[in-house]
């Protein structure tokens, strides 16, 4: 029976200079704070990353970012890690930065085999000065090109060996869309269970879209409670 | 009870029984302590959850249950959780009865400017465009100036838009004020506030309707 649990070390030798990686999570949770971590001790550069957010100072994908390990940044929203904001201003990295919705969607585009797909969004705004406007049955529209990545590093609370993935809560977020999007997709998950043993009904992501499974042991403080969001 | 609270506790006064609302950062993630649990309403949240419940008590924090802001929240009965993509179907679908939004400024036409200050402040757009955009009803909460006494609320925006026409209602600590085909209508005056100091911090001509004006 397929087993597609791997050593996290095995599983990053897919990642390269200049690939393009998605990485899941929104905030924290659905970060997949040990791949990165891991990805770090790798080596890869010049890397185009795609996330919702930069994380915070000194987590997640800002480890990379203040390392010198990416070049350009593609997110919705970076307004809770000053350092990367900080970065983008002195021109340090490329950032690209889209509507959250249009962000996910074109990466759930790029997962379903779509070329883009076409919105109002931003129509009346100076969004529309670096978009691809067209006339469709006489309305405007722009057209959002899909997005893929040669990487998706997403974390999941459970997965069996077939890679069948369980999200837990808002950890789910981009975390689905992206396995879709990606070449090479790498799970780290919180436990790891027989194939066999999840219910099919409750099966978030098949295991189609996955490539490896990393088990994670003891989680790190990154993914407790941050007692900076603590009110 | 401070500005924010004021305006918050005024806020939550326009959401009625059982719809699905979306509260911004700042001033609308106050709202929710404004709401009896018994109207039913769903906050909806971008990072994928419909059915965030009250405060989150010291203590008892989910690590995997945060909302959009960061915040650590709770679950209302009915709760549901869904990856990004059906949480913006949601939302530019058209079915967020009410989104509260805070602003850098807003316009007499009801356009909204409140994502970029360019050279000075640009760290993204979040999930305030489609909101703004596709919401069924869009109502701004915000202090009536800014912090150095400027009007945010003006004939036309001078920020970039983060979309046009969109806003139905505005509330301030000082006013609620209606965006109307004629321009912006004044529907009620807080206690402490009279029309002439309503008038000397807006930048934009306000109708009055004939009599009493209501207050809060």
């Amino acid at each position: 029976m397929i087993d597609k649990t791997l050593p996290i070390d095995q599983a990053l030798q897919a990642v390269h200079d200049r690939h393009t990686v998605m990485v899941g999570g929104f905030g924290a949770p659905g970060t997949p704070f040990l791949l990165l971590e891991s990805l770090l001790a790798q080596g890869a550069g010049n890397l185009t990353l795609v996330k919702n957010d930069a994380n915070e100072p000194g987590m997640g994908i800002s480890k990379l970012l203040e390392a010198g390990r990416v070049n350009t940044l593609i997110a919705s929203h970076i307004g809770l890690n000053p350092v990367v904001v900080a970065m983008m201003h002195r021109r340090e990295i490329e950032v690209e930065l889209y509507p959250q919705g249009i962000l996910a969607e074109k990466i759930r585009a790029g997962g379903a085999g779509l070329i883009g797909f076409l919105t109002d969004i931003g129509l009346d705004t100076i969004l529309r000065d670096s978009r691809q406007v067209m006339s469709v049955d006489g309305r405007e529209a722009i057209f959002e090109p899909a997005l893929r990545a040669d990487i998706a590093l997403i974390h999941a609370s459970k997965a069996d060996r077939a890679g069948n993935l369980v999200f837990s809560r808002s950890a789910r977020n981009f975390c689905p869309l992206m396995a879709m999007a990606a070449d090479r997709v790498i799970v780290e998950v919180e436990e790891v269970v027989p194939t066999g043993s999840l219910d099919p009904d409750g099966v978030h992501l098949p295991g189609a879209f996955v490539d490896h499974v990393v088990s994670l042991g003891e989680l790190t403080p990154d993914y407790g409670v941050l007692p900076q969001h603590v009110l | 009870m401070s500005c924010k609270e004021k305006i918050a506790a005024r806020a939550a006064r326009e959401v009625r029984a059982g719809q699905v609302i979306n509260l911004g950062i700042g001033i609308p993630t106050m709202i929710p302590d404004y709401l009896p649990e018994s109207l039913g309403v769903f906050i909806q949240s971008e990072n994928g959850i419909l059915g965030i419940g009250p405060r989150c008590r010291n203590g008892t924090e989910d690590r995997n249950l945060i909302d959009a802001g960061a915040n650590y929240v709770t679950l209302a009965p009915g709760a549901s959780f869904f990856d990004s993509a059906v949480s913006f179907a949601i939302i530019r679908g058209g079915r967020v009865d009410v989104s509260f939004l805070g602003t850098l400024q807003v316009s007499a036409d009801g356009d909204l400017a409140n994502w970029i200050i360019p050279g000075k402040m640009a760290p993204g757009i979040g999930g305030g465009m489609e909101l703004a955009q596709k919401a069924r009803k869009v109502i701004v909460t915000t202090s009536h100036t800014t912090r150095d006494g400027s009007p945010k609320i003006l004939t036309r925006c001078t920020l970039p838009l983060t979309a046009k026409g969109c806003v139905r209602t505005i509330i301030t600590e000082l006013a609620v004020i209606d965006v109307i085909p004629g321009g912006l209508m004044l529907r009620e005056l807080a206690e402490e506030t009279c029309l002439d100091e309503v008038r000397e911090k807006t930048a934009a001509p306000l109708l009055v309707a004939e009599g009493e004006i209501a207050r809060f």
